[in-house]
């Protein structure tokens, strides 16, 4: 598990930036807060470090958007549909365990569905300062390590 | 000239017949009735597209009174969507249009948003004009030139307009979809009881965020508690909602104005919108400029606009082959 703060909007795409460094083909991240907490920012972040040239906008009502940039890129958001059943039906298998990067919003509610490997990012805010978030994230060793050698995060 | 439309790029199975700029029927699985369909519809995937695509073919050519053997062409939604949903209503019509010896057109779905303003019969609306799609899932100003010829001139970088409603709803407890209630709620209330930031985008006056006033909204919900929320709730959605259209209207009629384009048309869920219709009347009268509102059934996502579309590339002369594939993040030029 590795801890951080990030203490604007900017910080935490910039954040998204430096993570990207650390993923490669096949790799799911998964992230999980309410509304508000940062996730499409922190995925602009990461699809910027991917060299995505598409505009990354929220999928909460397409549900899913595909970008190409270093890898095709799969930017999936379960906040509209919660169903597990549903999204197994419209064939997530086939990204989960796909070629390119897929990186979820609401994941928890594709939990049971989600690959070993997954790098899980928890996002909250703190209602003393409306700018600042923080993000813990549960992932493979190797991006762990990768991450924290970036100067991100506290190891626990 | 009878095109058969086809749409199953998201949610929603359509299939719509039009005989020239006649709108025959137009069928959307959302509408269905229970019952007819083993008790459940339900909203999303792909399978379902499978399931209902058929049922709804033929209930479509069974209202309308027309064989198959009458239809000239089919027109199916080739993307933006999902991809598993978009290549089942395309193989369907491959199909058909292979089976039935006649043109097959693969059509863009945000295309067939803007075309579906030509289905309102009279509506005296020619190219050139600008146009503003807002819906849950796209805000984008379009500057349409002429059929085909597309600049897309300011969108949303992160939430769409329709998101903003939807999701502030959610922070209200207002139920899903939002946007009508939000919508009903302000009727009563207040527009200038809070004021919203209207945030603009670095580097882009035509550019919309929508992505902060949720956060405004969410915020300020827990400040004041949600007794306090619910105790103001029309002034509350009367101030949010008029950050909306702010924001929307500014940047439409920037753009109206520095392109003099004097026609403007509203598409796309949030065209319901009655503050929406009511300022952007008010100013485009103000500026001389026609403005037009389509149908709020052709506004959603449906198939009735893909035949449309359909139609409107057969005019030009335009076919696809029955090899073009499905393209999830398809651009509109």
């Amino acid at each position: 598990m590795l801890d951080l703060v990030t203490h604007s909007a900017e910080e935490t795409r910039k954040f998204g930036k430096k993570l990207s460094k650390c993923l490669k083909a096949g790799d799911v991240v998964a992230l999980v807060g309410e509304l508000a907490s940062g996730k499409t920012t922190l995925i602009k972040g990461i699809c910027e470090g991917l060299d995505v040239k598409n505009q990354v906008e929220s999928p909460t009502f397409t549900l899913m958007n595909e970008y190409s940039g270093k890898y095709s890129i799969y930017h999936v958001d379960c906040y509209r549909e919660w169903r597990l059943e549903e999204w197994l039906k419209l064939g997530i298998n086939e990204y989960l365990y796909g070629k390119g990067v897929t990186l979820i919003e609401w994941a928890d509610r594709l939990d049971e569905a989600l690959p070993n490997g997954t790098t899980h990012i928890f996002l909250n805010q703190e209602i003393e300062d409306e700018n600042c978030r923080y993000i813990a994230i549960d992932a493979r060793d190797e991006i762990e390590k990768c991450i924290s050698l970036m100067g991100f995060g506290n190891l626990r | 000239m009878i095109v058969l439309g086809i749409e199953t790029s998201c949610d929603e199975t359509s299939v719509a017949i039009l005989k020239d700029n006649d709108i025959m029927v137009n069928l959307i699985s959302s509408q269905l009735l229970h019952q007819e369909y083993g008790g459940v519809v339900p909203e999303f995937a792909s399978r379902e597209h499978m399931r209902l695509l058929l049922c709804l073919t033929q209930k479509a050519l069974d209202q309308s009174s027309i064989s198959l053997n009458n239809i000239d062409a089919i027109a199916v939604t080739r993307g933006p969507g999902l991809m598993g949903a978009l290549l089942v209503g395309l193989s369907f019509g491959k199909g058909l249009s292979y089976a039935l010896n006649i043109p097959f057109l693969a059509v863009n779905h945000i295309e067939g948003h803007i075309m579906a303003n030509f289905l309102s019969r009279d509506s005296g609306l020619n190219f050139p004009f600008l146009c503003l799609l807002v819906s849950g899932g796209h805000t984008q100003i379009v500057n349409v030139k002429d059929f085909g010829d597309y600049d897309i001139l300011g969108r949303s970088v992160d939430d769409a307009a329709g998101e903003a409603f939807d999701k502030a709803a959610r922070i209200l407890n207002l139920g899903y979809p939002g946007g009508p209630a939000i919508d009903e709620f302000s009727k009563n209330g207040d527009p200038t009881f809070h004021y919203f930031p209207r945030a603009k985008v670095k580097r882009s006056r035509t550019d919309f965020s929508f992505s902060g006033l949720k956060t405004s909204m969410l915020y300020l919900v827990k400040q004041k508690g949600q007794e306090w929320a619910q105790g103001n709730l029309p002034d509350l959605c009367a101030s949010y909602q008029e950050a909306i259209v702010d924001m929307l209207r500014t940047n439409t009629f920037l753009m109206a104005k520095e392109k003099n384009i004097n026609t403007l048309v509203i598409a796309g869920g949030v065209a319901a919108n009655s503050r929406l219709r009511r300022v952007f009347s008010k100013e485009a009268k103000n500026l001389g400029i026609r403005i037009f509102f389509p149908s709020p059934e052709y506004c959603t996502d449906n198939a009735a606009m893909i035949a449309r579309t359909g139609l409107e590339m057969i005019k030009h002369k335009i076919t696809s082959s029955l090899n073009v594939s499905a393209v999830p993040n398809l651009p509109l030029n």
